[in-house]
């Protein structure tokens, strides 16, 4: 059984274990760099455990709230606070339980495999220091009530990954890809506390439910909408405001890059969180959920028409990123196009927005599990130019299976997951408007056009002379993106398990702003 | 809940597991049909080897086809799209910024024109 201290205080827990651990990490790794491994691994395994015990308890029992410096989660709103949420708030609804989940099972699988994917290199106080606060800033970002907070944890989220995607310097370029990712992040985050300073002299509150609430949607804060959205949007990499992701995508360390792919995740969830539970049905649902589809189909043929010309694959796998992005931003787009329409929303508006949610997670499994395996092949091979590659399913057959699978499923194609989830957002959209459809499913068959390229590339003909000696990855390594590996698998053969159990609560968590509301101002 | 139950799409359906049990059924009749084959072949000999016409083999690293060999077709179709667009990918951070600043304008005014 487990603790009910644990499952009370998990909304806290999760964040303050990794937060904690991180800066106790650099003094542990004076002692000994085993016993820092084990730190490190533990307290990530500790962190996500946390994490899946909060996310199941949301599922089993609906929206968890806990109010820092309060006795009781009735305390969100105290009696002589004026009516105002003033202390900070944890919200966790299913929407943030979907979150969580991916963070929980990625950031597990990625410790795992940089134990020995950065075992040869220097500096790994920082390293695994700055990998805690990213899924600090991650789980904060994705749980809190408080818009103020989010921006908190935004900001720990962007500091940490800069200093990551900067880690192995190479000749100056790592340290310009953090670089021009830093300055859009902040340009971005100031955006965002303009916005929140908007909502804050309009009504007293940083609260989210309390900010919904009292929405007008009044110029003012259609401004801040807009702030907001194109913020986040250039943070999950949304074309025309992607050129950042495959600057930093190529050159951060390929563990790092996986966890990026959730970072950018986790502004998507800031966006469709904004649009639907901050304003819900009070915007003009129609023109902003247009933008949000023209920027998803943006990004998907942008995205992958860039992409098949690369020949550095991580350069190549962030195109595909980009491109994945648009499937998101399509399918919730369409949701948030017809939200004004009850029927059609019931037709196929939630059935695309589940589709978007379910490839969110998808393509955190099977992204992060490529972005490992060109790690995997970096390790042994010291290029990530495809140009040089060659014959590697010789001596790599593992990594080789590992990527088949990632491959397959961002191709979408059956069993895998990512099928699974373009499915169901091809054919909802196609009720939308047809030609989206049409584009979704072209893109995807350049998508797989563009993973026969970098298959051939790395893996096929003959064993290479220059590569005689390769070995296979490390085991840690084989086992991070093992983990991966058996999630794209099971999602693509169970999806209805996966869609009933985790994307359909938290569609209707997003749609359903009243009950975000009632649940935190009510006292739940 | 079933874990075989089928995923509803709203107008289709999908079952992952029905899938498999087809690719098992054509894999078994794709095993049959080889089972039929050729049996005299007999690997590490000479018969595993690459015949080209007679012609010694080339070096391995000479019959890799490189990635920057392949969908030059497609490339060279699409040659004025590409030429359009890659350069739009400068490396700048100030036309990253400046491509940020100018979505959100015109955001702004796409928003508040329709409110």
């Amino acid at each position: 059984m487990i603790p009910a201290f644990i499952v009370e205080n998990s909304p806290a827990l999760m964040v303050i274990v990794p937060l904690v651990a991180a800066f106790i990490t650099p003094f542990i790794g004076r002692i000994s760099h085993a016993l820092r491994s084990l730190w490190v691994g533990g307290a990530m395994a500790v962190t996500s455990a946390i994490t899946l015990i909060l996310a199941l308890d949301v599922y089993a029992t609906g929206t968890r709230l806990y109010v820092f410096g309060a006795s009781a989660a009735s305390m969100a709103l105290p009696p002589d606070s004026g009516g105002i949420p003033i202390r900070i708030i944890f919200a966790v609804d299913p929407m943030s339980a979907l979150m969580l989940v991916i963070t929980a099972i990625s950031g597990f699988a990625i410790i795992l495999y940089s134990l020995a994917s950065e075992r040869s290199y220097s500096g790994l106080e920082s390293y695994y220091t700055l990998y805690l606060l990213m899924i600090t800033g991650i789980l904060g970002m994705v749980s809190t009530g408080d818009v103020f907070n989010f921006f908190v944890f935004l900001e720990i989220l962007s500091l940490a990954s800069a200093g990551l995607i900067a880690y192995r310097i190479d000749g100056g370029v790592a340290v310009e890809a953090a670089l021009k990712y830093f300055v859009l992040s902040t340009i971005g985050a100031l955006a965002i506390l303009v916005a929140i300073g908007i909502y804050y002299g309009e009504y007293n509150a940083l609260n989210m439910a309390m900010i919904a609430a009292r929405m007008q949607f009044s110029l003012l804060d259609q401004v801040a909408l807009v702030l907001i959205i194109a913020a986040l949007a250039m943070k999950c990499g949304a074309v025309p405001m992607h050129f950042w992701t495959p600057d930093a995508y190529s050159m951060a360390p390929s563990s790092i890059t996986a966890l990026l792919v959730v970072a950018s995740q986790a502004s998507l969830y800031g966006l469709f969180r904004t649009v639907f539970t901050l304003y819900n049905l009070s915007l003009n649902a129609v023109t902003v959920g247009w933008l949000i589809i023209i920027l998803g189909v943006l990004s998907m043929v942008v995205g992958v028409t860039m992409a098949i010309p690369q020949k550095n694959v991580k350069r190549l796998m962030a195109y595909h990123a980009v491109s994945q992005t648009g499937y998101m931003l399509l399918g919730v787009g369409v949701g948030l196009a017809v939200l004004g329409n009850q029927s059609l929303l019931d037709a196929f508006g939630y059935m695309a927005m589940e589709g978007g949610l379910f490839h969110i997670i998808n393509h955190a499994m099977y992204k992060g599990l490529l972005f490992l395996t060109a790690g995997a092949i970096f390790l042994r091979i010291g290029t990530y130019n495809l140009n040089r590659m060659g014959g590697l399913g010789h001596s790599m057959k593992w990594t080789m299976v590992f990527f088949v699978i990632g491959a397959l499923a961002i191709a979408g194609i059956p069993p895998f997951n990512g099928f699974a989830s373009k499915l169901m957002i091809y054919e909802s959209v196609f009720i939308f408007n047809p030609v989206l459809a049409v584009i979704a499913m072209v893109v995807s068959i350049l998508t797989l056009a563009s993973f026969v390229k970098v298959f051939h590339s790395i893996f096929m003909g003959p064993r290479l002379p220059e590569y005689a000696e390769v070995k296979e990855a490390p085991l840690p390594m084989l086992f991070g993106m093992g983990i991966l590996a058996v999630v794209v698998i099971l999602f693509g053969l169970f999806p209805t398990i996966v869609v009933e159990s985790l994307i359909t609560p938290a569609a209707h968590a997003l749609v359903n702003q009243g009950a975000y509301i009632s649940a935190i101002l009510g006292g739940a | 809940m079933e874990l075989t139950s089928t995923l509803l799409t709203g107008t289709g359906s999908w079952n992952p597991l029905a899938w498999i049990l087809g690719l098992v059924v054509a894999a078994v009749i794709a095993w049959l049909i080889y089972s039929l084959g050729e049996k005299g072949y007999k690997a590490g000999t000479a018969q595993a080897e690459p015949f080209i016409s007679g012609n010694p083999e080339p070096e391995k690293g000479l019959v890799h086809v490189r990635a920057g060999n392949l969908y030059w077709g497609y490339l060279e179709a699409l040659k004025g799209y590409y030429n359009r667009l890659v350069p739009l990918h400068t490396g700048d951070l100030h036309d990253y910024i400046l491509w940020y600043l100018g979505v959100t304008a015109l955001f702004l005014v796409l928003v508040v024109i329709s409110a």
